[in-house]
């Protein structure tokens, strides 16, 4: 399992308005730990940097336990900052659940998963990612996650864009059936 | 018990001397019997490996998973501070100027070398390029790959760096860097075989205390490398995980 429904988990703190420059959206996000919390959202992309791989590796709950120096820099948070945090830290709001819950349900079968991500960094800006996310296996038991970033091909962020808005409206108009029964 | 010691065939073809002193500075040291055995492809080496007829393996990063994970290689130890890092070079006068500008049916020269291939067509996908829609020209040498695009007849070539730094400074002068490999954490590694775990121990104690000694500084120094560092079995089966991102 990947996920721990039992655990008690403490809700990430809200982004701080003093990290995003003006002008900026606030949006609460629920994560699937049942946590939630305010993230600031500038509509700017940062470039993916050229040449380099963003590298991270998770622990079987999602929380980040090593992260390179690409992550640092685009994440635009200090490693201290990282190390410890669920890797949901990076959620943009406007990636649908259903790509997340995709991606760790393949993994958790062993199989490796790729996937275009729109990321949030700590000044609400973004960046797009090609990620490719693996099982490490030791000694026949899985002991961590691996996911490594990659430049991604502008078509295929493009029709992302498109498709991940059709996905997110979906599931706000099923959250809002489900709400009205 | 005579063992065999190789190297990647992607090593600069200049070291071979030091790849020999290294084998004779090993032997005496564990005073065993060690063939060096060069093969001139990755391909012939890799037949070797399948035939279980290797011992010890300055083993490139792309083959380093099936050493460690099919053929129950330990890792020993990597060159410090050298990383596999891929350059993507155009002839100076083509009007690339961008990764994105390149478009299907590029052509790119190239060597045979894995994981330079590996972290080059990484550096494409931006362009919607793979290798479905691009045409390889394998060649034997950077030095080859060089020559293809100032002949005109590459659009693109594939470097190790080491290599590319290595051409000489006039045809550098006539290409250009489109893109450049920055992932530090993509190394070759000296793996021992099965049949050589006895001696695990002393070539980690021994390795590590080369460059503190006279005649191992010489060693290294003919191997164009400055130290060993000691690589331990996660820090190995990390990069593979790393590695195995990147192949589909």
């Amino acid at each position: 399992m990947l996920r721990v429904q039992d655990q008690e988990r403490f809700a990430m703190d809200d982004m701080r308005s003093e990290n995003v420059q003006e002008p900026y959206t606030r949006h609460l996000l629920h994560y699937y730990d049942g946590t939630s919390r305010y993230v600031l959202i500038k509509d700017e992309e940062v470039p993916f940097p050229e040449g380099k791989l963003i590298v991270s590796r998770t622990d079987m709950q999602g929380v980040i336990t090593h992260c390179n120096q690409a992550f640092v820099d685009m994440s635009g948070y200090a490693e201290e900052e990282l190390i410890g945090q669920p890797h949901y830290i990076l959620r943009h709001p406007d990636m649908p659940k259903a790509a997340f819950k995709d991606a760790w349900e393949t993994v958790a079968q062993g199989i490796k998963w790729h996937g275009y991500v729109k990321n949030l960094r700590k000044d609400g800006r973004y960046y797009w990612v090609y990620a490719t996310i693996i099982l490490n296996v030791r000694n026949g038991q899985p002991i961590s996650c691996t996911s490594v970033r990659r430049k991604p091909s502008r078509s295929q962020v493009d029709a992302c864009i498109k498709l991940y808005a059709q996905m997110k409206q979906e599931e706000e108009q099923s959250h809002a059936l489900c709400n009205d029964r | 018990m005579r063992y065999v010691m190789t190297v990647s065939p992607d090593f600069a073809p200049d070291r071979i001397a030091g790849w020999y002193i290294f084998n004779t500075w090993l032997q005496r040291q564990l005073g065993e019997h060690i063939h060096l055995e060069l093969y001139p492809d990755f391909a012939s080496q890799r037949e070797a490996i399948n035939n279980d007829e290797i011992d010890l393996i300055y083993a490139n990063p792309y083959d380093a998973a099936m050493l460690v994970r099919e053929k129950g290689f330990t890792a020993i130890a990597t060159p410090g501070n050298i990383s596999d890092e891929a350059i993507i070079a155009v002839a100076a006068a083509s009007p690339i100027q961008r990764v994105e500008d390149l478009r299907p049916g590029t052509r790119i020269a190239a060597t045979d070398d894995p994981d330079v291939n590996l972290i080059s067509m990484i550096m494409l996908e931006p362009a919607d390029l793979s290798i479905q829609n691009v045409e390889i020209q394998t060649v034997d040498t950077y030095v080859l790959v060089a020559k293809r695009l100032l002949q005109g007849k590459a659009d693109a070539g594939f470097f190790l760096k080491e290599a590319f730094a290595g051409l000489s400074g006039m045809i550098q002068r006539q290409l250009r860097q489109l893109v450049h490999s920055e992932i530090y954490v993509i190394r070759h590694v000296l793996l021992a075989g099965p049949r050589l775990q006895g001696h695990l121990n002393d070539l980690q104690e021994l390795l590590p205390a080369m460059p503190a000694d006279a005649k191992g500084k010489g060693v290294l120094a003919s191997m164009g490398l400055q130290r060993w560092e000691l690589q331990d079995q996660e820090d190995t089966e990390f990069m593979i995980d790393l590695m195995d991102t990147l192949v589909d």
